[in-house]
């Protein structure tokens, strides 16, 4: 009896640690889910003199990647999110975290642009409002420019099939 | 020369002023968690975007907001994790409560071990009473 209750013990401590082991860390659920996208309004990377808002995104599903040209991860992701964009899943819009023209704008001709438009936050100070701590991240935003989901890190071929891609085709038919 | 004592007067203040925000912004940084090395605070922290933080605090607080309201700025974006302090509330209820639970726990099988022990020693059969009896004799 007293062993039975013993390995019972044992085998609740055993379930509970291998629970935390699965657990990430380094995923903070971010508060901002279920909460109007941080307002911006950001001058365009390719043009200085114009400026691009999240509210230009108004009435639209749409993809906010936050990239940078000195952060290898998004080169990993970069193939994916490519591909999002080129299957017309939803449009992406970059933003491009405390990164330089210089750095930013070849890096996109080297490695194919699928953003509509990115816009140039090179304070960092946007990616703060938007609760940016380790880029990449993206955030998957509705029609009425509601924070739906977050991913933090690179965007594996898994995540995009299984969560972005059917969370955007969701929101576009529920109307 | 009222004029000098007037602009020195500014000059000073506005230097125990920076002082003051300095203080406030390091004691604040102290209670706010770096969320790229999670285990250091925003003060401990070089990484990039702990400097940007801090100078968040700092440009806050020099604009005139309470230290609460610089936390609460933080916990908008990046959630109750920030803070080294968590708030006592249903979700963090057990991370509050747990250790003093595992305490109570912890008395109730002592207790409950010391009262077996006892209750042990007391039982005497009739046969070992009347031995014992003897042998005090």
């Amino acid at each position: 009896m007293k062993l039975a209750w013993t390995i019972m013990g044992f085998a609740l401590l055993v379930a509970l640690l291998a629970a935390g082991l699965r657990l990430d860390p380094r995923e903070v659920p971010s508060p901002l889910i279920g909460k109007p996208a941080p307002a911006f309004e950001l001058p365009l990377l390719d043009a200085p003199a114009k400026t691009f808002s999240q509210k230009d995104m108004a009435g639209k599903v749409w993809i906010m990647n936050v990239w940078a040209s000195w952060c290898p991860p998004c080169l990993v992701e970069h193939p994916v999110i490519m591909r999002m964009a080129r299957t017309g899943v939803a449009p992406v819009v970059g933003l491009n975290y405390k990164d330089t023209r210089e750095d930013a704008l070849p890096w996109l001709k080297r490695n194919g642009n699928p953003y509509r438009q990115v816009v140039f936050d090179a304070s960092g100070r946007i990616g703060i409002d938007y609760g940016v701590y380790g880029v990449p991240e993206t955030y998957v935003i509705d029609r009425e420019g509601v924070i739906r989901y977050k991913h933090i890190g690179p965007v594996t071929p898994e995540v995009a099939q299984q969560k972005i891609e059917p969370l955007v085709k969701e929101l576009n038919a529920g109307r | 020369m009222r004029v000098a004592s007037a602009l020195a007067l500014l000059f000073f203040s506005g230097i125990i002023f920076s002082q003051d925000i300095d203080k406030r912004t390091a004691a604040l940084a102290q209670e706010l968690r770096c969320l790229v090395c999670q285990n250091q605070t925003l003060a401990e922290s070089n990484a990039p975007l702990a400097v940007d933080l801090r100078n968040q605090i700092r440009e806050q607080l020099a604009a005139g907001k309470s230290e609460s309201e610089v936390k609460d700025y933080m916990v908008a974006r990046y959630g109750d994790f920030v803070l080294y302090r968590p708030p006592f509330k249903l979700a963090t209820l057990l991370l509050w409560a747990g250790p003093f639970l595992l305490l109570l726990f912890g008395f109730f099988i002592l207790f409950r071990k010391i009262r077996s022990r006892t209750g042990q020693a007391s039982e005497l059969s009739d046969a070992e009473h009347q031995r014992a009896a003897k042998l005090l004799e």
